[in-house]
């Protein structure tokens, strides 16, 4: 595997010049790859992962299960990219199983993200069904576990 | 009080460690480097394993052995990592950790004034333990620009009538020295000539960067005369789970078994669970683990070399031993004016031995961002000490 991709894909943010150290290359290699992942849509960029749930403004998110038509010569992909376009859109997938595609959706509030449902997505042409579910509660988001005691740990601070 | 402790417990000397600990331990911000142990917690798989034993009321006595699964599944291990076979029946003995098992092979072994060969600087227990088991410890030097090996030129000269024991750690602690095979070869031809046993505490084993490991047990006439040490603490970042193993030729194994019974019974059943779990899912997250202690290894060795410190590039283990020659200060000096000046904690060399000083330990078991910090803080105290006259390039 590309060395920029590796330590990019163990998630922890690393300067490119920390980069370089680690994957043992110059700094000026490290943009290279970098740009070329670039290119190649493998890296697509960076979010930062948030615990917004003390945040009186935090956003509302939902998880939608929807049933579509497939196409002749497209499947779901017209659609799916379709869907996909809309701002309140943060990840959507095909799946195997009872519906086509899990989408999560995410609004300023509750009436937002009803309206987007009822109003955007199941207007649209192909669109069978949808069962929308909100989330109440998050407790790992990204890797990160959302409750955890303090980074202090109890190691001792010298041992043999 | 003092008249009724024991002579040879009055006579230990305090461990280095424990000094320091206690003023580290009373300050704030300080970026510890001190620390013998991974800063990964154990793999949640392994403490869920533990916790579902005890669901499961797994709470009782073990066999003195330790558990009958558990001895089968270090047996594949060990087998399949270092082509080492042991029967589970009466080769292999579940210990507290490696520190029980390198107690009751000492106390299994010495009679008053048996001499007990090791190389120095080394794990802080090994002349104590030696102590405690009324044994002779006898120091074997290992040197930096030697990369810490032990070599059988300085056994032999070491040695002397009355030797009946060789303690071995590789990969060390605290100098990350490794061996290799050519080397060992030579040792285990010096260990036949002599008629030693050789204690073999491998328990940083899998944590080797470039070359990969050989145990001493595999050369001609050494299966016989070695106990194999090892654990699950440094791999699989359990050392809090106390868990560890000693594998040899039935008799001796036998014989430690009779100490660790009348002083210990078993290990704790929860930690044999867990390591059972380690054994059979852990592997993976050992690779990981050990890929991200390598990235640190080679950022404190380049930064301590560039700081101007001479500092050997560790073969294993979590340590780094620059000398601190170049700030004509001693190891003590040093530690205790890095610590008071820019609060990062490294532990005197001399804390492992005579043969330490002149060096400090640096643990790189701790985070990349920590380690980038304490390594810019170290760089300004030796900055700051290095007297102006001396040439960098000396």
């Amino acid at each position: 595997m590309n060395p920029v991709l590796k330590l990019l894909t163990e998630g922890v943010h690393l300067t490119t010049a920390q980069m370089a150290q680690a994957a043992g290359i110059s700094e000026s290699e490290v943009s290279q790859h970098l740009e070329q992942l670039r290119k190649d849509r493998v890296f697509l960029g960076w979010r930062p992962v948030l615990d917004l749930s003390r945040e009186s403004d935090a956003a509302v998110r939902a998880v939608i299960e929807v049933k579509i038509t497939p196409e002749r010569g497209g499947g779901f992909n017209r659609l799916a990219e379709r869907l996909s376009r809309f701002d309140e859109v943060e990840s959507c997938y095909l799946m195997s199983g009872a519906y086509d595609l899990l989408i999560f959706v995410s609004g300023p509030s509750l009436q937002k993200v009803a309206g987007f449902v009822s109003e955007k997505l199941s207007t649209l042409e192909g669109v069978l069904s949808t069962s929308t579910h909100f989330m109440l509660r998050s407790y790992k988001e990204g890797s990160f576990l959302m409750e955890v005691p303090s980074q202090e740990t109890d190691r001792l601070k010298v041992s043999p | 009080m003092k008249r009724f402790i024991a002579r040879h417990v009055a006579g230990l000397p305090k461990s280095g460690i424990r000094d320091f600990f206690e003023i580290v331990s009373k300050m704030k911000d300080v970026i510890s480097l001190g620390i013998g142990e991974p800063d990964f917690d154990t793999p949640w798989h392994i403490r869920e394993a533990a916790i579902y034993a005890l669901e499961k009321g797994k709470t009782h006595y073990t066999s003195n052995l330790g558990l009958l699964e558990l001895r089968r599944a270090i047996a594949a291990y060990v087998e399949r990592n270092y082509s080492l076979g042991y029967r589970p029946d009466d080769e292999i003995l579940v210990t507290v950790g490696v520190s029980e098992a390198i107690d009751l092979a000492l106390r299994a072994l010495l009679n008053p004034g048996d001499k007990v060969l090791y190389h120095q600087p080394c794990y802080v227990s090994y002349h104590p333990g030696v102590a405690l088991a009324h044994g002779v410890a006898i120091p074997v030097p290992t040197r930096s620009d030697d990369g810490f090996a032990l070599n059988a030129a300085d056994l032999e000269a070491a040695w002397q009538p009355g030797c009946k024991v060789l303690m071995m750690n590789f990969p060390c602690n605290p100098t990350g020295g490794t061996s290799d095979p050519a080397r060992l070869e030579k040792i285990a031809r010096f260990a036949v000539e002599k008629d030693l046993i050789v204690l073999s505490d491998e328990i940083y084993s899998e944590l080797v960067y470039e070359n990969p490991h050989t145990s001493i047990a595999v050369f001609p006439g050494m299966r016989e005369r070695t106990i194999f040490l090892h654990g699950f603490s440094k791999a699989f970042a359990m050392t809090g789970f106390r868990i560890g193993y000693a594998c040899g030729p039935s008799q001796l194994v036998d014989a430690m078994m009779k100490v660790h019974q009348y002083s210990m019974l078993c290990a704790p059943i929860l930690s044999q669970e867990a390591a059972l779990e380690a054994l059979i899912r852990g592997e993976d997250g050992v690779k990981s683990m050990r890929e991200q202690y390598l990235r640190r290894r080679d950022l404190v060795v380049g930064r301590l070399r560039a700081a101007g410190l001479p500092c050997h590039a560790p073969g294993g283990a979590f340590y780094v031993f620059p000398s601190v020659a170049p700030t004509g200060l001693s190891d003590r000096d040093f530690a205790y004016g890095l610590l008071e000046s820019q609060r990062v904690a490294v532990i005197p060399g001399g804390a492992f031995g005579d043969n330490g000083r002149g060096f400090v330990r640096a643990s790189f078991a701790t985070g990349y961002d920590q380690l980038v910090e304490a390594c810019d803080r170290i760089e300004r105290f030796v900055n700051a000490a290095t007297p102006c006259s001396a040439p960098s390039s000396s």
